[in-house]
């Protein structure tokens, strides 16, 4: 060990006196105050927070008065709790209900985006301008397009002679309506990254796969889908990232009732339940517990989806992912010693 | 062309205003609700066209929620965090891209980490320290843990890293400016449509953020415009066209904030994507 510190060290001073400057730390001041900000707004709101959330997960506390150490007991308590396994199930099933469609539909659109030489602007615009609405009033308009009985769905569903279908007490029906809305939000923003990774690509491929005699049909499996892969694994993962938080929709639907998330407790998300243990029932320990558990989940989908779209054969990945990679290791290496 | 390319093309666009269709339908559904009254919308079959009770239905969203109230108040925290964002990133973002500095690339990497934390990890802890600091309730919890943040400055670095020639600060240090002048007078010019991206990508997000204020804004006369739209909801949720009229007055000025920059907005949004 002390033979392998005192090399570098020996470097750093040669390095400092060949280079006239007194002390590069000091003269370097004015950058660290540049970047400071950041650092330390970091530190108070971001990483102290997160400390301090281990250590109120192994407490039960309601917020005011003492806390009281009672170790693992939250962490138990959680894998044993079926709501919080219910919330899982609800969160998997309505990322799931949210996400496949949400792509495949921004796929398509992108497609016809990118082969669409008029109007161009027109409908990137239209595309867009959910997401950038409100989820609040976007779900409150689609509240009212998905009530049981009033419902302009139900409408439609009944003057073309089929019966209304309990939108918004149903299992189903709640997750149903959920998904939707996560979709209509989201469908447009994926087709303009998409649109985005598909102009990325060079003509002369699809010039070479023209002369080669190859369908649109071809074309479209065979080179622009392999070669979206990375924008692909983009949009995946911040779907599922985003999927794992979904929370507002469920809030707004419901309102905070005996059952987060409606009639059985149907549309109750994991952010859901970690709103309603921690700021409603004032189980903050429990709560940070929850919050763990979400960060875990998190981490884990992100692993598989690296694996499983951008992942095992490095000799697809770009070599800005790859230098990216090595990147990342460097900075591990830096921050191990 | 020929006329198979023809036909695709046409399918295309049909395809593309079908999407279109169903991406605004639920603003002409929102402004078809808000202009008519609750009977009207709830009576089979349903009214489908735009009404003439718009402004009474906006003066009852006025009477029943301090609407301008809250609308000035996420006014000033949107202004605010954004301008602070734009100041902040932008600052570190030039320090980042254009200067050597011991520990650079470490203290960078530490940053691109923090990218990894969900922010409702730190949902229950972050209240708690904000309760300690008495700030609940206050304008300075949505404003201050907000006001730098790591995809801004990671986002402005990229930008600066091609857009800032590297000869423009020579030549300002040649001038005897300082660091800070370096940054007013060859970084921020530059930086100006980066800023317009950042600035109304931060705006909108603070605008439309729900579960934060929903935690911190404890006060009943202090709500922002999300959360008091969705109270709006649950004490008049019956008065669909009331509620409606809220959502339809909460929505218009972001659009209009949006439909600005709308083209460049997009263009770059994609174009950050690109760089993940």
């Amino acid at each position: 060990m002390a033979v392998t510190k005192t090399i570098p060290v020996t470097a750093a001073v040669r390095e400092e006196t060949a280079e006239k400057p007194p002390n590069r730390f000091r003269q370097a001041f004015p950058q660290y105050a540049a970047i400071s900000p950041f650092f330390i707004l970091f530190a108070v709101f971001g990483a102290f927070p997160i400390l301090f959330s281990i250590w109120i997960s192994f407490h039960s506390w309601d917020g005011i008065g003492a806390m009281k150490f009672v170790g693992f007991e939250q962490y138990s308590y959680l894998l044993g709790d079926p709501k919080f396994w219910q919330a899982i199930g609800n969160t998997m099933i309505i990322w799931v209900l949210s996400t496949v469609p949400m792509l495949l539909l921004a796929l398509v659109i992108a497609n016809a985006l990118h082969n669409a030489t008029r109007f161009r602007t027109f409908y990137r615009i239209a595309y867009f301008i959910p997401n950038v609405t409100s989820v609040v009033a976007v779900t409150l308009v689609f509240g009212s397009i998905f009530s049981n009985n009033f419902g302009l769905l139900n409408a439609f569903l009944q003057s073309i002679g089929l019966g209304k279908v309990e939108w918004l007490t149903q299992p189903w029906g709640i997750k149903i309506a959920i998904a939707t809305i996560v979709t209509w939000r989201w469908v447009g923003y994926n087709a303009i990254i998409f649109l985005a990774g598909l102009q990325a690509i060079s003509a002369d491929v699809y010039e070479a796969a023209k002369v080669d005699g190859a369908s649109p049909r071809q074309t479209f499996w065979r080179i622009t889908v392999p070669m979206l892969r990375p924008v692909i694994l983009f949009t995946a993962v911040t779907s599922t990232i985003g999927g794992l938080q979904i929370f507002t929709e469920s809030r707004v639907l419901f309102g905070d009732t005996n059952n987060i998330g409606g009639p059985g407790d149907a549309g109750m998300t994991i952010v859901s339940y970690l709103y309603q243990s921690a700021f409603i029932k004032n189980q903050f320990g429990y709560g940070a517990a929850i919050g763990w558990a979400l960060f875990i989940l998190i981490v884990l989908f992100s692993i598989i989806n690296w694996r499983l779209i951008g992942g095992n054969d490095s000799e697809r990945l770009t070599s800005r992912a790859k230098r990216r990679a090595d990147r990342k290791i460097a900075v591990q290496k830096g921050a191990a010693k | 062309m020929t006329p198979a390319e023809r036909l695709r093309t046409t399918v295309g666009h049909v395809v593309l205003m079908l999407g279109v269709a169903v991406s605004l339908f639920p603003f002409y559904w929102m402004v078809v609700m808000a202009s008519n009254t609750t009977p009207d919308i709830f009576a089979y079959p349903p009214k489908l066209l735009i009404g003439s009770h718009l402004f009474e239905n906006m003066g009852k969203v006025l009477d029943n929620v301090d609407f301008f109230g809250s609308m000035l108040l996420t006014l000033i925290a949107s202004v605010s965090v954004t301008v602070l964002v734009l100041f902040f990133d932008s600052l570190a973002a030039f320090a980042f891209a254009k200067y050597e500095f011991p520990g650079r690339n470490f203290l960078f990497g530490l940053l691109l980490a923090t990218f990894m934390i969900p922010a409702q990890l730190s949902l229950v802890p972050q209240f708690v320290t904000l309760a300690e600091f008495g700030w609940i309730g206050s304008l300075k919890a949505l404003i201050i843990p907000g006001a730098a943040n790591a995809f801004g400055i990671f986002w402005m670095r990229q930008y600066a890293k091609g857009a800032i020639p590297d000869e423009l600060i020579s030549a300002a240090k040649v001038d005897g400016a300082g660091f800070f002048r370096q940054y007013l007078t060859v970084g921020l010019p530059v930086l100006r449509p980066g800023l317009a991206f950042l600035g109304i990508f931060t705006f909108i997000n603070v605008w439309n953020d729900y579960l934060w204020p929903l935690i911190v804004m404890t006060d009943p006369n202090r709500l922002t415009l999300q959360v008091a739209l969705d109270q709006l909801n649950g004490i008049y949720g019956t008065d669909y066209s009331m509620v409606m009229a809220g959502a339809l007055m909460s929505v218009i000025p972001l659009i209009g904030v949006f439909l600005i920059g709308a083209r460049s907005f997009i263009a770059d949004l994609a174009a950050g994507a690109m760089k993940f």
